[in-house]
């Protein structure tokens, strides 16, 4: 009994306690920039679920317009002023801020799942052919910048948003399957692993059970990380007209609406380019705290 | 030598995995739902055209055999014909390609002469104000795509300030110097001519400074704590207390060392390089071959999406073989595991 006791002390028994879940946020909270990051990111959700609600007027989101409005710059009235068809910039902002969350976890819920069991079995079978096949096939859809595999995949279809979102789900998951892939393939030499083989575990086990777990960490900063990244590359798509189509308040059209009436109508352009600056700093920061938490949990 | 099978080696992985790119691209372009040449022409084009079209296209022969047509034809030195420019699409990449380079080129100048210095300083005043500083920066630097810093540089340098042209690659009226390597900078240097290398720099400052930022701020970061690991080191430890000259020993002895991360991140930044061109191209009006992607890709002109992708994918290894070889160079321990196996 005494054993089994101190085994469960030194977290072999039952790896994951409430306790580790508090140390976890001690270490995170540590740092006022992660919280930052987190602070943003929670902030952006929330404006976002409860934008019809919060917004000074949810009906400029979609198709409106009212010329006797139109250009007015920043005002009480309108914070971040008017665009050219006098709709209110900051409902577009936040109603923007929707679209880009959606993408962004339509993308990685698509795209993380298959990309690390793809991981998975390739590191496990390491130097068997089914590894040489599917890293193989990664290679190849790594060799191109994904910003241009994105927008040449895009442009064949039809341009809106759903497709946009398809087309960078059908590049993004080689990332993930690389990120497992090496982890899965140094894991598998660990004595533990071994010992699991020795008992008889099945392989299904051994992968999903043993060497999963271990790459959670990794997986989950990536998550947080390639957030920002889905939603830079959704912006970029529907800012040269390959993503979302107007009126839809994407942050990337209204960038490219913008611009056309750039030198003295600024601020159709330039709030939504700070929308998505604000965005990705969150998510960047919050995948930094995370990354630091999960760095010293293995050392 | 070692570096030259070890070259051959990604040599000829290069060339598979670009056949496998043109495999993977030719069929999403021809196998995503929608008719290629009805979306080519417009939803009312009289259904002979579409037909013509599609002979053209060889879009009614089976997948397989178009790809062999067009394996056939990218070795005899011909992309198919572009639906824009009506021109052989290779023909377009050539004129259009040194546009693109010299813009890369210029960017990755900025990258290399701004990363390294301000890496370097911050890792040595580490947790100083200035460290604290470059942190800063290095994060917008970081977290703001680059076309919005084209757009912010469009407004705040180009109209606001009105210090840069922001418009093509040479001012209205000036002579493009005769075409011997495309880039209008080196171009205009070896014919003497002054006045458009000084025109055709100011052009290119802006749009290569946006698409240079993120990786200027990426690799500073990196640099940065590579330094700070490398002077805890004890060999900067017994050079310092040999009396070593400090000059000597953080440009012989930390910087060589200090400079293998930051130099393979580079090769993956060049990824990132080369993908933002697409849209600062097109901010900037530059008519390279990123802008002339766009277009094609806006117009559903097949060919020359397959064609630029291609071409993006080669100049991408191609860059990515020369950041091996600096780092092997760098770092001999890299170059003895090659020797071992």
């Amino acid at each position: 009994m005494f054993l089994l006791e101190k085994l469960k002390d030194l977290g072999v028994l039952s790896p994951r306690k409430t306790e580790d879940y508090k140390k976890a946020w001690y270490k995170f909270s540590r740092n006022p920039f992660s919280v930052a990051g987190l602070v943003i990111v929670i902030v952006v959700v929330i404006l976002a679920i409860l934008a019809p609600y919060v917004t000074p007027y949810p009906h400029h989101a979609e198709f409106f317009v009212d010329f006797a409005n139109a250009n007015q710059p920043p005002s009480l009235a309108h914070l971040f002023g008017t665009d050219q068809f006098g709709r209110d910039v900051l409902t577009r902002v936040i109603f923007g801020f929707r679209y880009s969350l959606i993408m962004a976890a339509t993308i990685l819920v698509i795209v993380t799942p298959p990309g690390v069991i793809l991981g998975l079995i390739a590191g496990y079978y390491r130097d068997r052919w089914i590894d040489m096949v599917i890293m193989r096939i990664a290679d190849i859809f790594v060799a191109v910048p994904p910003l241009v595999l994105a927008l040449a995949i895009c442009s064949v279809l039809e341009p809106n948003l759903f497709n946009a979102m398809m087309a960078v789900s059908l590049m993004w998951w080689p990332w993930y399957t690389r990120l497992v892939y090496g982890m899965a393939s140094s894991l598998r030499m660990e004595p533990f692993i071994q010992a699991a083989e020795i008992i008889g575990a099945s392989k299904f086990h051994i992968m999903f059970k043993e060497i999963l777990p271990n790459c959670l960490g990794a997986i989950l900063t990536k998550v947080t990380l390639d957030a920002a990244w889905v939603i830079i590359l959704g912006s970029a798509l529907s800012f040269v007209g390959l993503g979302a189509q107007p009126p839809t308040p994407d942050l990337g059209t209204m960038l490219s609406d913008g611009a056309k009436y750039m030198p003295t109508v600024w601020w159709i352009t330039i709030f939504p380019a700070m929308a998505i600056a604000v965005i990705i700093l969150g998510f960047n920061l919050l995948g930094d705290g995370v990354r630091d938490v999960f760095a010293a949990e293995a050392h | 030598m070692r570096l030259t099978t070890y070259l051959a080696k990604r040599i000829g992985y290069t060339v598979f995995v670009l056949i496998g790119l043109s495999i993977l691209i030719f069929t999403l372009a021809r196998v995503l739902p929608g008719d290629p040449a009805r979306m080519a022409l417009s939803p009312r084009a009289p259904e002979w055209a579409i037909e013509r079209l599609r002979e053209q296209l060889r879009l009614n022969e089976p997948l397989p055999i178009q790809y062999l047509y067009w394996l056939r034809d990218a070795f005899s030195g011909s992309l198919g014909e572009s639906l824009v420019t009506r021109r052989d699409v290779l023909t377009d990449i050539t004129e259009f390609l040194p546009a693109t380079l010299e813009l890369l080129l210029f960017a990755l100048i900025f990258d290399v002469a701004l990363a390294i210095p301000i890496g370097m300083l911050a890792g040595r005043k580490a947790n100083t104000w200035v460290d604290n500083i470059v942190r800063g920066f290095a994060y917008i630097g970081v977290t703001i795509p680059a076309f919005v810093f084209a757009i912010i540089f469009l407004l705040v340098f180009g109209y606001v300030l009105q210090i840069a042209p922001t418009v093509g690659r040479l001012s209205p009226g000036v002579m493009s110097p005769p075409k011997i390597t495309g880039l209008i900078t080196i171009d205009s240097l070896i014919t003497g001519n002054f006045s458009t290398f000084v025109d055709a720099i100011s052009h290119l400052i802006l749009p290569s400074f946006a698409l240079a930022l993120g990786p200027i701020a990426q690799e500073a970061r990196i640099t940065r704590s590579s330094v700070v690991e490398n002077l805890n080191k004890d060999y900067i430890l017994a050079s310092i207390s040999h009396g070593l000259p400090e000059r000597r020993i953080i440009l012989k002895y930390l910087m060589r060392p200090s400079l293998i991360p930051t130099i393979s991140i580079m090769g993956l930044d060049i990824a990132s390089l080369m993908g933002w061109a697409f849209l600062v191209e097109s901010i900037f009006n530059w008519p390279g071959m990123s802008r002339y992607g766009i277009i094609a890709m806006l117009r559903k002109d097949l060919n020359a999406i397959v064609g630029v992708v291609m071409v993006t994918g080669l100049v991408f290894a191609i860059a990515n073989i020369i950041v091996d070889v600096i780092v092997s160079l760098l770092d001999p321990r890299i170059r003895m595991i090659e020797r071992a196996k």
